[in-house]
C-alpha cells in the first residue's frame, strides 16, 4: 500500500531551496492539486522572477518564465487564447506586490480566469534578503539595516485586504503554511482556487505566508514559530473574498 | 482580386493584421496610432478574437509574450514612448525565441516629445532596444498599401525564423489615407512544437525561457540566435531602387521620407544632376549589399531622416565611409519639403563633383 508519494506534477528535479523554505511545501500543495483534480496535461504554470523562478523545471506542466512580477500579464495572454486551458501563476511578494502591482490589481479587477498562488515571506530571497513591500514594521534586513522604519520606507502592503476591496476578483483567502493544520488548509484554499478556474469563476487567489529561514537568519524551526508570533498578526489568516459562498 | 479600398494606414495595419491570422491585440492608448487599437476593440469582438485594453504598455506587451508562447499570431501597437516601456518585454520574447509583431508609429523625441511624425526611434528599434544581444525584424512602409502588406510579411518572417518583428512606421503614414488593396489569405499553417498549449499527458513540458544561468549555456543560445540573424540578413534584405541606373549621387531615405526625396530626386533630374534613391524596406536587415554596389557607382551619398541622423551611420558602415555621406533632416515632428531635399542634393552634387 502506498502511503506517501510525490505529486505526479512534480518532476523528478530536485529542489533548489535553501534547507526550511516552504516553497518545497506549497509546490507539493500545487501539483496535488494538478494530480487530484487532474489538470495537469491542460495547465499553463507561470514562474516569477525570485526564489521561485526555476519553477519551470519542477512542474510537469508546460511553464513559461515571466519578467519580474508580470505574470499575470502573461497569463492573461495564455489564458485569453486558451481558455479552455488551466493557467496559473507562482509568485513571490516582490514580484507581486513592488514591481508587478500594477499586473497584479488589473488582472484583479478584470476578474481574469486565473489561478495565483502569492508567496509572502516579507524579503526578498533571491537577492540576498532585501525589505520586501511586505517587510514587516522593524524588520531588519539588508536594505532595512536599521528595522524598516515605517516613517522613511513605509508601510507593509496587505495584498489580500487590498484585493478584496475590488468588485472584479471572484475569490483572496490568506493561509499559511508553518504547521499541520494550516497547511491543510492552505491545500484546501489551493484546490479551490483551481476548482474556480476550471468552473469559470474568475481571478483566484491564495496569499501564503511563508517562511525564509536564511534571510530572517533563523533556524527553521524558529522561523514557523516566527511566522505565529509575527507573520500571522499583522497578516491575519482567512477568507477575504468569496462571491460564490456569498451569493449561495 | 480584392477590391481596393480608402483607408487610414493605421487601419490598414489592424485590418492587415486579421487577415493574416491575428486574433489577439493587447494596446495602450497613445497617439498617433489610437487608431490600431480602436479598430481592434470594433473588430476582434466579431471575429473571436481578443482585443484587450492593458493597464500600461508593459503589461500589454507581457500579455504578447504570453500569446506568442502559446504559438498564437498576437501583435502590440504603440508609439515612440509606449515603445520605450515595451523594450524590456521585447527583450523577453526575443530572448525566448517567440514570433510577435510589435508596431511602432513613431512621434517626435525624446522624453514625451510631441504627436508629430518622427523616424527618431530608427537606433531603438534597429540596434536591439532593450537590453542584451538580439535583433528584431524591422519593416519600414512608405505607403498604405505597405502599411497591409508589411503587417503581413511581419508575422510570416516573425514565424518562420521565430523572431519578434517591428513595423517601424511613424505619424503620418498612420494618419494618411490611401487606397489599398487586402489579399485574402489561407490561414498560415505553421507547425510550433514548442509552444505552451498543455502537455495533454503526451510529451515532456514544454518551457518558454530566456534564463540561462549558466554562462556557457548562455554564449551558446546567443551565437546559434546570431547564425538565425545571418540568415536573415543573407535572404530576407528588402529595398526600393529609384533612378539608380545611372546614379552619380544617391539619396537613402525610408518611410516618408523617402516619399518626399522622391519628388527631390525627380526635380534634380530634371535639372540635369544624376541622382537616384535607395529605399530601404527592410531596416534590419539593413539592405548591404545594395549600399557596398552604390559605393562603388556613386560620388557621394544623402541621407534624408526624420531625426538627427541615425540610419547615416549605417549607410557609413555599409558604404564603408568610401564615399561622403551628408545628412538631409529636419526632427521634433517636422517633414522636411522637397526643396529642402533638392537643396541637399544640388549641394551635394556641386561638392562631389
Amino acid at each position: 500500500m502506498v502511503v506517501f508519494e510525490k505529486p505526479k506534477a512534480l518532476t523528478d528535479a530536485p529542489f533548489h531551496y535553501c534547507p526550511g523554505c516552504t516553497h518545497g511545501i506549497i509546490h507539493r500543495l500545487v501539483a496535488e492539486a494538478l494530480d487530484e483534480l487532474g489538470i495537469e496535461g491542460k495547465t499553463v504554470g507561470v514562474a516569477p522572477v525570485g526564489c521561485a523562478v526555476m519553477a519551470y523545471n519542477y512542474f510537469t506542466c508546460d511553464m513559461v518564465e515571466a519578467a519580474h512580477g508580470r505574470a499575470p500579464a502573461v497569463a492573461t495572454g495564455l489564458k485569453r487564447c486558451m481558455p479552455e486551458n488551466v493557467i496559473f501563476t507562482y509568485q513571490g511578494d516582490g514580484d507581486l506586490a513592488s514591481i508587478g502591482m500594477a499586473e497584479t490589481v488589473h488582472a484583479a479587477t478584470r476578474n481574469e480566469n486565473i489561478t495565483i498562488i502569492f508567496v509572502n515571506n516579507a524579503i526578498y530571497g533571491m537577492t540576498g534578503g532585501q525589505m520586501a513591500p511586505t517587510s514587516l514594521p522593524g524588520q531588519v534586513t539588508q536594505t532595512s539595516p536599521y528595522g524598516r522604519d515605517v516613517t522613511t520606507a513605509g508601510y507593509p502592503v496587505k495584498v489580500s485586504e487590498m484585493l478584496s476591496t475590488l468588485d472584479g476578483p471572484e475569490y483572496i483567502e490568506r493561509v499559511a503554511v508553518n504547521n499541520v493544520k494550516n497547511v491543510r488548509n492552505a491545500k484546501k484554499a489551493i484546490l479551490k482556487a483551481f476548482k474556480n478556474q476550471i468552473e469559470g469563476k474568475g481571478f483566484s487567489l491564495v496569499e501564503v505566508v511563508s517562511s525564509c529561514p536564511t534571510n530572517w537568519g533563523m533556524t527553521p524551526s524558529k522561523a514557523l514559530e516566527w511566522i505565529d508570533e509575527n507573520m500571522i498578526p499583522y497578516y491575519p489568516l482567512g477568507v477575504y473574498k468569496d462571491r460564490s459562498a456569498k451569493e449561495e | 482580386m480584392a477590391e481596393k479600398v480608402l483607408m487610414k494606414g493605421n487601419e490598414a495595419i489592424a485590418e492587415a493584421a486579421i487577415k493574416a491570422g491575428c486574433r489577439h491585440y493587447f494596446g495602450y492608448p497613445i497617439t498617433p496610432q489610437t487608431e490600431i487599437a480602436a479598430y481592434m476593440a470594433k473588430r476582434m469582438p466579431k471575429i473571436g478574437g481578443t482585443f484587450l485594453q492593458a493597464e500600461s504598455e508593459v503589461a500589454a506587451i507581457n500579455m504578447v509574450y504570453g500569446v506568442a508562447g502559446a504559438g498564437f499570431r498576437v501583435m502590440t501597437s504603440s508609439s515612440s514612448p509606449g515603445v520605450s516601456l515595451k523594450q524590456e518585454g521585447i527583450s523577453y520574447i526575443a530572448g525566448a525565441d517567440l514570433p510577435a509583431l510589435i508596431v511602432n508609429v513613431q512621434r517626435g523625441g525624446p522624453g514625451l516629445g510631441g504627436i508629430q511624425p518622427s523616424q527618431s526611434d530608427y537606433f531603438q528599434a534597429t540596434k536591439g532596444g532593450g537590453h542584451g544581444d538580439y535583433h528584431l525584424i524591422v519593416l519600414a512602409p512608405a505607403s498604405v498599401q505597405e502599411m497591409a502588406d508589411l503587417t503581413i510579411k511581419a508575422f510570416d518572417l516573425a514565424d518562420q525564423y521565430r523572431v519578434p518583428a517591428m513595423l517601424l512606421a511613424d505619424g503620418t503614414m498612420g494618419q494618411m489615407m490611401e487606397p489599398v488593396e487586402l489579399p485574402d489569405l489561407p490561414p498560415a499553417e505553421i507547425e510550433k512544437p514548442w509552444a505552451v498549449r498543455g502537455t495533454k499527458g503526451e510529451r515532456k513540458h514544454n518551457i518558454i525561457n530566456s534564463l540561462y544561468l549558466d554562462p556557457e549555456l548562455l554564449e551558446k543560445t546567443n551565437f546559434e540566435r546570431f547564425e538565425k540573424y545571418k540568415v536573415i540578413e543573407e535572404k530576407e534584405a528588402m529595398y526600393e531602387s529609384f533612378m539608380m541606373e545611372d546614379a552619380e549621387y544617391c539619396v537613402v531615405a525610408f518611410g516618408i521620407a523617402a516619399r518626399v526625396s522622391k519628388n527631390a530626386v525627380v526635380a534634380a533630374r530634371k535639372k540635369g544632376i544624376k541622382v537616384g534613391l535607395i529605399r530601404p524596406i527592410t531596416l534590419w536587415p539593413f539592405p548591404k549589399k545594395v549600399m557596398a554596389e552604390a559605393a562603388e557607382q556613386c560620388k557621394a551619398f544623402l541621407s534624408v531622416e526624420l531625426s538627427m541622423g541615425q540610419m547615416i551611420e549605417d549607410i557609413k558602415l555599409h558604404t564603408g565611409c568610401k564615399k561622403p555621406v551628408e545628412l538631409c533632416c529636419r526632427t521634433g515632428g517636422m517633414i522636411p519639403a522637397p526643396e529642402q531635399v533638392l537643396g541637399s542634393i544640388e549641394k551635394l552634387a556641386k561638392e562631389n563633383q
